[in-house]
């Protein structure tokens, strides 16, 4: 990690209460995209526990990632109306059309692509969100079309 | 007048953003005068953006589908000259509008807020009442008469078991401690169930007070709410709402000049399925890793940090407010002996009119799906209700009249779970709902157990190969005795509901599987892997499906009829989705 900052656990709000640990992860991951195992380090050093149950326990939780991520999570909805829907289509326009699989990211470091379980948006099957926003009711061709537009909607906030 | 626009989850990514964004522009633009305002879901999620028009005499127009270019005529037409547009209009209040069939045999307790006020505004709750139940609750000093209060209104544990709330609350009450911890389960991970993101989005406010009565009751200081991190929307609202009622008085120390003293924090969950248990919830606050402990002790009298915590989920907190301000009389009179009240259901699949929907116990499945949703979408087939998610079963179509009450739904192998109501019809495989539902427990098990660990995992292997038409004599057999291994060696709910979803599909459709064994064939024509792609005369010879296949199987010359060579076709579907005429079909 080459722009590795500190952060300063101690001084976060939760930092001297029980069950801190997740808090603590989520902070790191809210960071820097992804749990570094210097963060780990870190975290170990502050709190005194074993850096081996730190690991376990942000294991154990389907949000901690240990690899870097792109600029924006691409997060497409399995759920049962989804997948009823046709969400493994959709998994698949995305994936061709980012040439990227499952959990990995684009070459230009802009987009990850995720499965989750359900966005609860159920009513708008099959769901993707970019980020924070959601998009529904899609077919497999329309991903190119909201790909495009997520990207200038970008640049345009970069533009202001 | 005043316009509110619909702004949950489902509003915006239907757009609804874009439209208060763009009234918004209006407002101060010197066209009709207008006050604008924000409010949650009305649960109608199939006819999002919703907008809602609010006259000078108190009445209220909805309107649905709303596009930018609709706001023109809407301003014009009704805020200006005050006629209503019937056109799109979907509910009023005066009997007017299309959609009237589907709020009109609801009845709204969970829901009564929803759509209706500002979740961001404080002052909104409390003008219909808001906070009323807990002023009158530390007024009347009786925690007893309370919690006497709940039993007697038969409310149950919205979020799957159903066990009497009252009864959870009396034993916490009765349970020695230092401390006690109210717990809001808010961790709602079953697929296709979203009503407490809901709640929580456009009511947070209800939640905090039952809460904080129950908090009374039981006499803890400390709620905790563990809240899924995927529903961003949902904790930002829920943060506002704390901090309102904090600078308010409603939660902190000596609430409403009281001796009461109650903290509510928020816990963000980190993406576990099997956090929905209670014991595991409380290891996740406790920072370890979300494992399910031996029950007894029961949280009631060892929970949160070893002390006495009782967990509700949001939808049953959201009842609270409402039993105490209208009596348990009220409240008991609906449903049937042993389900009072109404529960909410997530509507979702190849339904008319999805969304949520609030109905008494004891109104049957068909009731909802044909009379309150409008059917089946589409010209297809309804062919069975999903209930309960990954732990429950699929109720088959001719098992339609079933009632809505907890003993009614388990008698069919279902369970009724946190509500999550999947509609699949004939292009749904059932085996492939059965894989679908047991790759997630399998991924989720926490891998304490031996038999959810090792058995789930067996389990997803055979029905896998079973769609891929790799199956074996033997293999239903083989499922229905690990299904039971699973369901009586696993500690917890996850590993003994697990097999639910195999076992219902087994009961009802076990032809669909013998077709899959023995014939090879998916009758629902959705397996991949069993599909025969053939070529028929409406081929025009365009020669797009030759260039996708992937091994050279179709051949032709532009402009004549191609050939599928069945020996090289891999089933990959590439030709399927080429063809632009149709001319490709699968059987």
């Amino acid at each position: 990690m080459s722009d590795h900052k500190k952060i300063d656990f101690k001084t976060l709000q939760y930092a001297g209460q029980e069950g801190r640990l997740i808090p603590l992860l989520q902070q790191a991951q809210a960071q820097d995209g992804y749990i570094a195992r210097e963060r780990l380090q870190e975290i170990s050093e502050q709190t005194g526990a074993p850096i081996a149950q730190i690991y376990g326990v942000a294991t154990f939780y389907a949000q901690f990632r240990f690899q870097p991520v792109g600029k924006h999570i691409l997060r497409v909805c399995h759920g049962t109306a989804c997948h009823v829907a046709g969400a493994k289509a959709i998994s698949e326009a995305l994936e061709s059309h980012f040439g990227i699989h499952d959990g990995e990211t684009t070459p230009d470091r802009e987009y990850t692509l995720e499965t989750v379980s359900c966005l609860g948006c159920c009513s708008l099957a099959p769901v993707i969100m970019i980020d924070g926003a959601t998009y529904g009711n899609l077919s497999p061709t329309d991903i190119k079309k909201v790909i495009k537009q997520h990207r200038q909607a970008g640049e345009e906030v970069v533009k202001k | 007048m005043k316009i509110l626009v619909g702004l949950g989850t489902c509003g915006i990514a239907a757009g609804s953003e874009t439209i208060y964004r763009s009234l918004a522009a209006r407002a101060g633009n010197g066209g009709p005068k207008f006050e604008l305002g924000k409010t949650g879901c009305l649960g109608m999620c199939y006819i999002e953006p919703l907008v809602e028009v609010l006259d000078d005499l108190g009445a209220v127009w909805q309107y649905g589908g709303v596009t930018e270019d609709k706001l023109d005529r809407i301003l014009d037409e009704h805020v200006a000259g005050g006629r209503p547009v019937d056109e799109w209009l979907v509910w009023s209040d005066e009997g007017r509008g299309n959609e009237g069939a589907y709020l009109a045999r609801q009845n709204r307790i969970v829901l009564r807020n929803c759509g209706r006020i500002d979740p961001e505004v404080l002052e909104d709750y409390l003008a219909v009442g808001g906070y009323d139940a807990l002023r009158k609750v530390l007024q009347d000093k009786d925690p007893d008469g309370l919690i006497n209060l709940v039993v007697e209104s038969g409310l149950r544990g919205r979020g799957g078991a159903g066990f009497l709330t009252g009864m959870k609350w009396r034993f916490t009450r009765l349970a020695t401690g230092d401390h006690k911890y109210i717990i809001c389960n808010a961790d709602e991970g079953d697929p296709g169930a979203f009503m407490d993101r809901s709640v929580l989005e456009s009511d947070p406010h209800s939640v905090l007070e039952g809460m904080a009565v129950a908090g009374y009751a039981i006499g803890a200081d400390h709620g905790y709410i563990y809240a899924r991190a995927e529903y961003p929307k949902a904790i930002e609202r829920l943060n506002i709402a704390i901090a309102q009622a904090e600078a308010r008085g409603f939660l902190g120390d000596r609430i409403l000049g009281s001796d009461f003293n109650f903290h509510i924090r928020l816990k963000e969950g980190a993406g576990a399925f099997v956090c929905g248990e209670e014991t595991a919830l409380i290891g996740s606050i406790e920072g370890h890793r979300g494992m399910p402990r031996v029950r007894p002790p029961f949280p009631a009298t060892k929970g949160l940090w070893g002390c006495p915590t009782s967990i509700n989920n949001v939808e049953t907190f959201a009842n609270v407010p409402w039993i105490i301000a209208n009596g348990a009389a009220a409240f008991n009179c609906l449903g049937t002996a042993n389900s009072k009240g109404t529960k909410v259901f997530a509507m979702a699949g190849k339904v008319r009119r999805g969304g949520l929907v609030e109905v008494p116990m004891g109104i049957s499945i068909r009731e909802i799906v044909f009379e309150i949703c409008g059917g089946i979408a589409g010209d297809r087939k309804f062919k069975a209700v999903q209930m309960g998610g990954p732990s429950g079963g699929c109720i088959p179509a001719e098992l339609y009249d079933t009632v809505i009450d907890y003993e009614s739904i388990n008698k069919t192998g279902a369970i009724m779970g946190s509500g999550g109501l999947v509609v699949m019809v004939e292009t749904t495989c059932m085996v492939d709902i059965a894989r679908f539902f047991l790759d997630f427990t399998q991924r989720e098990s926490c891998g304490k157990c031996t038999f959810c660990r090792v058995g789930t995992k067996r389990m997803l292997e055979i029905l896998t190969r079973i769609c891929e038409g790799e199956g074996r004599d033997g293999d239903i057999e083989l499922l229905e005795h690990l299904a039971h291994l699973v369901k009586n060696n696993s500690l917890c709910g996850l590993g003994q509901t697990a097999p639910n979803p195999v076992l219902t599909t087994l009961k009802y459709f076990r032809s669909e599987y013998e077709a899959h064994i023995t014939n090879k064939k998916c009758p629902a024509h959705h397996c991949q892997k069993l599909l025969t792609y053939t070529i028929t005369e409406a081929c025009t010879g365009c020669l797009a499906c030759g260039r996708v296949c992937p091994t050279g199987a179709i051949t032709g010359e532009k402009k004549q009829l191609h050939h599928l060579d069945q020996s090289k076709c891999i089933q990959c579907d590439e030709c399927h989705k080429t063809c632009r005429f149709h001319a490709i079909v699968r059987s």
